[in-house]
């Protein structure tokens, strides 16, 4: 049913949105692309970039930094990816809930995902100073800790301090789908299965749960997306500190672009992290239709 | 059907919890920003202000101090150019994501589209920043516009894609059949349809331009273009003693979006679903 | 055709005109913490434009962790850039073997060369060749609570690194407080120049022939000497997350007895309006090391230079020139002190901070570059990232040094 015309326009609908990727997005993307197999350096000197193969990817992935700045980055994105989801269920389960103050409850719950990101990392490190810091104050007067701690000033601590703030701004998303997810599934459904006596918790994993798995897979990709490249929210926290422990991989592309001017370098850095966050969606996506024909089965 | 009690209980301490943890942090935020300086550098601290201060709200607002220049240009910069990178995106992902959904474009292009948001964005800033240093357009909202509407693009089409998915093909069929033009159909028919889908993913995009921070500051120079969150981290790494005034701004920039989201939040949330249900 | 004649040279009488009253706009980048505060430079930047009509300045401010990222922007672009940037002590190698920065070495007058402090050249040269002028001639002082030391029955500060030890340990175990150190070793370089600083006290080397030499000797005495602080409760161990402003804020809220910090805090710390120990707080240098040195500093400095693209660059340089001119800075000298050697006996720049005086002209005199090398940036990173682990108790001081020796190593 599609004439020549449709073909036409198919294009022609296309063609703006392509002309603005095309030169905004994607000629850098593929400048970076061939950096990465160069020795290209920052300067304002002319000198010749040569092709030296696969010798930056070497490099990287023998950097032993790198390798653990890459293993933090996936705990921050399993960590946050994660705890915002399973709290985003859990509130939206109880925003499901009839009670009074529910409407007020889901209007404010939007709230910190208003919070930009560095107002979020402001705010979160004026919270963890280690004097005059509000959480400790609070934990110190409730009687939970006997002195003050140092929140992001402890290896120990800060990457998860970092990821409790990125949670409270981007939990709201996870909310308002899984609110909306849930109240598709069928009543009835959970009714038939009340009756043939499963538990409300077996309830939720053979029902619930599958139900609003399709809508919040986009969420989590997205999520994900975002959280493996993360650098504004560490860059405005900690600095990659205390003793590198919060340094995520994003931090190594701007360190060798900005501080050590390898553009070379650097580019083969970000080609690994946009190489890894796309191998973890198809994996999602995999997980996702296998579940599917495991479903329809 | 009946609760009891005890579940009652519960159910409004889990309430109670969420409510708290969602707004003690702003709550705290707030208060600092009218508390007298001393009382924030109480060791252990002093909750409730001693004296209600506006002394920084006052400065925020009033142009002729320096703090306040800078924090109302960085407003206005930031509304503009958060608002017109929006408008704009949505200008072109509406008929690319047609095309996509009722035109079969080929999916490899969207996908193409999507891998750039996977770039760690520092990899374009430099690239960019030669290219619109060449056109004499650095430190300019025209140029946070446009590298913030590449940004938002491939979200956007892919969330007008999924909702457009969802909509009854009859009415445009049968428009077509009598005739009407591509843009007619997409104007007269689809548009209405997929308003609501518009409104949320033109809510999201807002919320990421009024977020972004690393072209801001290194594309901008001074108060002609410098976007709120930039300001914010002068004004957090400034030679300022007082935490409160970091905090009455960290304040003043989450308002516009805070008060956009409780308007529109209606509209997000079923645009994103739509989304979400169709991948 | 006659009147189109006159019409004609009219018109090009006025172009004339309007190109003798064209302004050209230099765009100057500054940061935003520590030495002169904006409103200082806006003040000599209005006088410079009022004696030099046809330039206007267009000044931004950043924080000093944006200034590298913004210079190095924009030394890739064309003539849209900077015509005048402020740049650290620690990145002349690098801007000079890039090419970021014009050699002016033949703009400087020759006599200026004697006149002005030979740590301040430091901070523009490069093999040879001046990229720019000094400005900002600083160095970390030690700052103390004159009230706190006669609590603890102390009558003067200290001379060596190891009777400070001994006298914060007295004004701890009398309870006056807490902790009575406050440095600013958070993973950044602030941890860099206090190192250096215990270093050059401790007669230590950074690089000798171009290979790493901190894993022993005097580098490895300062790192002793910082873990042993902490080890000892004399150090508040918050200073492991603080910058400069966290030093100053927790000096001036009268939590500490010795901190270690720019010129800028002097003036500050001594404002009532800023600071709770108003009056009481005195400067001195940096203390020595018996048998080594008599005091320690590391050089601090900043100095203005001209990108390459830019296309203004005799208008920079009168720019430039006019912020360093010695009366210039003689009238802004109370948050940074001038290059210059004349002005430190001139009593208009000592009159209220006659201790600071004394102590610059002691401490310049001593300043230790840290290492001047192009890959800099990396080698602190390294140091910072591995002394860091050594305070957080992480690792040992040796094994510190040599994992970062061994990546110093490694650098491309």
């Amino acid at each position: 049913m599609f004439g020549r015309r449709q073909i036409r326009e198919k294009w022609m609908l296309l063609v703006p949105a392509m002309a603005v990727l095309g030169v905004i997005t994607l000629a850098p993307l593929v400048n970076t692309l061939w950096l990465s197999f160069t020795d290209a350096k920052i300067t304002a000197i002319a000198t010749p970039v040569n092709l030296i193969g696969l010798e930056n990817y070497v490099y990287a992935l023998t950097d032993t930094d790198f390798q653990d700045a890459l293993w933090r980055t996936l705990y921050f994105t399993g960590v946050s990816v994660g705890l915002e989801v399973a709290l985003g269920i859990a509130i939206a389960l109880l925003l499901n809930q009839e009670f009074r103050g529910r409407t007020l409850l889901r209007a404010l719950i939007i709230l910190p995902w208003a919070v930009p990101t560095i107002v979020n990392a402001v705010a979160w490190r004026l919270i963890y100073h280690p004097e005059y810091g509000a959480l400790n104050s609070l934990l110190f007067q409730l009687g939970f800790i006997s002195s003050y701690q140092s929140w992001i000033g402890s290896p120990a601590l800060a990457l998860n301090m970092v990821i409790l703030a990125d949670v409270w701004k981007n939990f709201p998303l996870v909310v308002y789908v899984a609110l909306a997810a849930l109240q598709t599934v069928p009543g009835d459904l959970l009714k038939a299965a009340a009756i043939e006596g499963a538990g409300p918790w077996k309830r939720f994993c053979a029902i619930t749960l599958p139900w609003i798995a399709g809508p919040l897979l986009v969420v989590v990709v997205l999520r994900t997306i975002e959280a493996f490249r993360v650098f504004d929210i560490v860059y405005a926290m900690t600095g990659g500190g205390p003793a590198d422990s919060t340094k995520t991989a994003s931090f190594y592309v701007y360190q060798e672009y900005f501080n050590y001017l390898r553009s070379g370098s650097g580019a083969s850095y970000a080609v690994l992290i946009a190489g890894i966050s796309a191998v973890l969606i198809l994996a999602y996506y995999a997980a996702a239709r296998r579940q599917d024909q495991g479903g329809r089965a | 059907m009946r609760r009891k009690p005890l579940h009652s209980v519960l159910l409004y301490l889990a309430a109670l919890a969420v409510a708290l943890f969602t707004t003690a942090p702003l709550i705290w935020l707030a208060l600092m920003s009218i508390s007298a300086p001393a009382d924030l550098t109480e060791v252990p601290l002093r909750w409730i202000p001693s004296e209600v201060d506006f002394s920084r709200y006052q400065a925020l607002f009033d142009l002729e101090s320096g703090a306040g220049e800078r924090f109302l240009s960085a407003l206005r910069n930031s509304v503009l150019v958060a608002g017109a990178a929006t408008a704009l995106a949505l200008l072109l992902a509406v008929p690319a994501a047609y095309s996509f959904s009722r035109r079969r474009a080929p999916m490899v292009l969207l996908f193409a589209f999507l891998a750039t948001i996977m770039m760690p964005p520092i990899t374009y800033v430099l690239p960019l920043y030669t290219a619109f240093s060449g056109l004499g357009l650095l430190n300019s909202k025209v140029t946070l516009v446009i590298v913030y509407t590449a940004m938002l693009l491939p979200f956007a089409i892919w969330l007008m894609k999924a909702n457009i998915d969802v909509l009854p093909v009859e009415v445009e069929q049968a428009a077509f059949m009598e005739g009407a033009s591509t843009s007619f159909t997409l104007r007269v028919v689809v548009l209405p349809l997929a308003l609501p889908a518009i409104a949320a993913t033109a809510m999201l995009s807002f919320l990421v331009a009024w977020d972004e921070f690393f072209y801001a500051l290194i594309f901008t120079n001074d108060l002609t273009a410098k976007t709120l969150p930039v300001a914010i981290a002068d004004f957090a790494a400034g030679r300022v003693t007082d935490y409160g005034v970091i905090a009455s701004v960290g304040v003043m920039a989450t308002l516009p979006p805070a008060l956009l989201a409780i308007c529109f939040q209606k509209f997000i949330v079923s645009g994103l679903v739509a989304g979400s249900v169709k991948g | 055709m006659r009147r189109l004649l006159i019409l004609g040279t009219a018109a090009a009488a006025l172009l004339m005109n309007s190109a003798a009253f064209a302004e050209t706009t230099l765009n100057a980048l500054f940061m935003s913490q520590a030495a002169y505060s904006e409103a200082d430079i806006k003040a000599m930047t209005a006088e410079f434009e009022k004696a030099n009509p046809g330039i206007k300045v267009a000044m931004e401010f950043v924080p000093y962790e944006a200034l590298h990222d913004k210079i190095v922007a924009a030394a890739g672009a064309g003539a849209d850039g900077y015509d005048v940037v402020l740049f650290d002590v620690i990145w002349p190698a690098e801007f000079a073997t890039r090419g970021f920065l014009k050699d002016v070495t033949d703009k400087i007058p020759a006599d200026a060369t004697a006149k002005i402090f030979d740590g301040a050249w430091t901070t523009v040269e490069y093999s040879g060749k001046r990229y720019g002028m000094p400005w900002i001639l600083d160095t970390k002082y030690l700052f103390y609570n004159e009230d706190m030391l006669k609590q603890a029955g102390i009558a003067n500060p200290p001379k060596t690194w190891a009777e400070l030890a001994t006298q914060a340990k007295a004004i701890k175990d009398k309870g006056i407080v807490q902790y009575p150190l406050v440095w600013s070793w958070s993973q950044a370089e602030a941890m860099i120049c206090d190192f250096t600083t215990l270093t050059a006290a401790n007669d230590g080397k950074f690089f000798v022939e171009g290979k790493p030499a901190f894993t022993a000797g005097g580098a490895k005495d300062a790192l002793s000497y910082m873990k042993q602080t902490l080890d000892d409760g004399l150090t508040n161990p918050a200073s492991r997350e603080y910058l400069e402003e966290d030093v100053r804020r927790v000096f001036s809220n009268g939590e500490a007895a010795f901190a270690l910090n720019w010129t800028y805090m002097n003036a500050l710390a001594n404002n009532p309006a800023e600071s709770k120990v108003a009056g009481k707080v005195k400067v001195t240098s940096a203390p020595g090391v018996d048998g080594k040195s008599v005091a320690s500093g590391v050089n601090g400095s900043m100095g203005l230079g001209i990108p390459a693209n830019s296309p203004h660059a005799d208008e920079a340089w009168k720019y430039i020139s006019h912020l360093t001119n010695q009366s210039v800075q003689e009238s802004y000298s109370k948050l940074s002190l001038p290059i210059w050697k004349a002005s430190y006996d001139n009593p208009k720049v000592a009159e209220g901070q006659e201790g600071l005086i004394a102590a610059a002209k002691q401490s310049i005199a001593v300043m230790y570059p840290r290492p001047l090398v192009p890959a800099y940036t990396e080698v602190s990173d390294i140091l910072q990232k591995n002394l860091h682990k050594v305070l957080l108790g992480e690792t040992s001081v040796d094994d510190a040094l040599t994992a970062a020796a061994q990546r110093v190593e490694r650098i491309r």
